[in-house]
């Protein structure tokens, strides 16, 4: 019997497939068995509501897209009172991702959600390239993140999971702050930064010129980077970037990733998590591993 | 409900030199599709292109459980879907969007497509018949789409061609003055341009108008946010708010 089960940061998950924030959303229960998902982490929501960027927020690159949404949701209150609703509806663990432009909007959001029994954790977005303030540059500087994961545990006793930009010299760097600022897993990688331009118009394809680059292109670059911070840290760490199938998950896997979430292939494939989820279990059984854990981090650093 | 499909090339056709009309078997889509609505076409099995795409329902069969698309061939993903061949899969998530409103009972139907925008109306053709007035306007002959189609419903047609190769010399706005009757009910699909024109004379006329918009769509569901137009309400998806739009909330 092979056990897909995982307990991320005291998040129990029946397999260790998640979704990820801003690519998922309960409109997606006509295609999926919402209850068979790893953990489902919702939009980022802000303190105030957003009203995003200007179109048009997204453009297909090779093997890839890039958006610059900026983070459109209806705030805190609206988010509680009526998106927090259809999300009781399943029984998957919640993860609700949050995004301030200062520490004390991240603060308030997490001590706002604390006392909601419906979230299980929290991921701070400290890795957004398409907000003006904020976010992302916490995300970039080791000392701001320290800070700000310290700020934030001290707020809520509901484990908080850190996701990291790879737009940064050195991730390994801010990974060991956060984890020093006490996250309780670290999720890698956010979209990297990009650009598209249209030859005929001469222009941006995007409103804000920059977006953020997501998708299989992306997918080497993330392996890499969970790589390192496996390496890194101690805290588990989620792998992001480019997985399409459960082959993709499985090399993050190898390379150290404790967990998956799946976030633009969602869009290519609604029940992507699940297949995902039963491909893992087949290759676990078929190579004779009891558990995913015998081979987190399983590939050598060379060949 | 909305359903992820595997849906069988019925037949495809080519019935202008740069569109496709694929007739496609998909029971549970065609079950519940309505005019106006679309469903996003996975294009291949490689990550590049990445994204389906969104095509609107240029018919829907329901007794025969088919229902039809029509595009022009743009780019990678749409010259994948042009080589499809009778009998191949095709994966499919839809019914997806709002739909056109009902016509009143005393007004008349004008459908005002401009070239492949005249794609998503004739499932209104074939509600209306002969109380429809139907537009097509593209830039040549050979480029004219559907003109059949809409008058074996028995829908009235008028045709404009921007060289003067068949019908009305000049745009859909030009025929469109033409138009005698009182109290008409647009419905239109076209590039930007013919959009904003029409916006203006509608306002000017105060003029009954629904407009389905296209744009580049990620998810098709709601959840990316990614296909945002702007409205005197805020933005809205085109996705899941549209692909209809009363044509005065368009900004």
């Amino acid at each position: 019997m092979t056990d897909l089960s995982v307990n991320i940061a005291g998040i129990k998950m029946k397999n260790p497939v998640m979704v990820a924030s801003g690519t998922f959303s309960c409109d997606y229960a006509d295609f999926i068995d919402l209850d068979k998902i790893g953990a489902v982490i919702s939009k980022s929501v802000t303190l105030k509501p957003r009203k995003g960027n200007p179109p048009p927020r997204i453009c297909e690159t090779p093997s890839g897209m890039l958006n610059t949404i900026g983070i459109e949701n209806p705030g805190i209150d609206a988010f509680i009172k009526k998106d927090l609703m259809c999300f009781s509806s399943f029984s998957s663990p919640l993860i609700v991702s949050i995004a301030g432009e200062t520490l004390e909007e991240y603060i308030e959001l997490a001590s706002r959600l604390d006392g909601e029994s419906r979230v299980n954790a929290i991921e701070i977005n400290v890795s957004c390239p398409n907000v003006e303030k904020g976010c992302i540059s916490f995300g970039v500087d080791p000392l701001a993140t320290i800070e700000l994961v310290r700020a934030v545990k001290k707020e809520t006793k509901k484990p908080v999971i850190v996701k990291l930009t790879p737009n940064v010299g050195d991730i390994k760097l801010v990974a060991q702050a956060a984890e020093d600022g006490g996250a309780d897993a670290i999720s890698a990688i956010n979209t990297v930064l990009g650009m598209s331009i249209d030859i005929k118009t001469r222009k941006p394809k995007l409103s804000m010129g920059v977006g953020g680059l997501s998708g299989p292109a992306i997918r080497p670059i993330a392996v890499r980077m969970v790589r390192e911070i496996s390496k890194a840290v101690k805290v588990p760490v989620i792998g992001i970037g480019g997985i399409m199938n459960a082959d993709d998950a499985i090399e993050f896997i190898l390379a150290g990733a404790s967990a998956i979430q799946v976030g633009t292939g969602n869009f290519v494939n609604p029940r992507a998590a699940i297949e995902i989820s039963k491909g893992i279990e087949k290759y676990l059984a078929s190579n004779k591993f009891s558990s995913i854990k015998d081979i987190i981090g399983l590939a050598p650093d060379t060949r | 409900m909305k359903y992820q499909e595997i849906a069988t090339v019925v037949s495809a056709s080519k019935p202008a030199s740069e569109h496709i009309v694929l007739h496609l078997k998909s029971p549970k889509i065609a079950k519940t599709a309505k005019p106006g609505q679309f469903v996003m076409a996975l294009c291949g099995n490689s990550t590049d292109p990445l994204l389906r795409r969104p095509i609107s329902f240029h018919d829907i069969d329901r007794k025969r459980s088919i229902v039809t698309l029509m595009f022009k061939v743009l780019g990678n993903g749409t010259r994948y879907l042009s080589m499809l061949k009778k009998g191949d899969k095709l994966d499919l998530i839809g019914p997806l969007g709002n739909t056109f409103s009902i016509a009143s009972a005393r007004s008349t139907p004008v459908l005002i497509g401009g070239g492949a925008g005249i794609a998503p109306l004739l499932p209104l053709g074939r509600t209306y018949k002969k109380r429809a007035i139907v537009i097509i306007g593209t830039n040549t002959r050979s480029a004219m789409l559907a003109e059949e189609e809409f008058k074996a419903s028995g829908c009235r047609v008028m045709v404009t061609t921007d060289d003067g190769t068949s019908g009305v010399k000049g745009t859909v706005l030009d025929a469109l003055k033409t138009i005698k009757e009182k109290d008409l009910k647009i419905f239109a699909c076209g590039p930007r341009p013919m959009i904003k024109t029409l916006q203006f004379y509608c306002a000017s006329r105060n003029i009954d108008c629904e407009v389905s918009l296209e744009e580049w769509m990620a998810c098709g569901i709601g959840a990316c946010y990614g296909c945002t137009v702007e409205t005197r309400k805020g933005y809205k998806k085109v996705c899941s708010d549209g692909p209809v739009f009363d044509i005065k909330e368009l900004i």
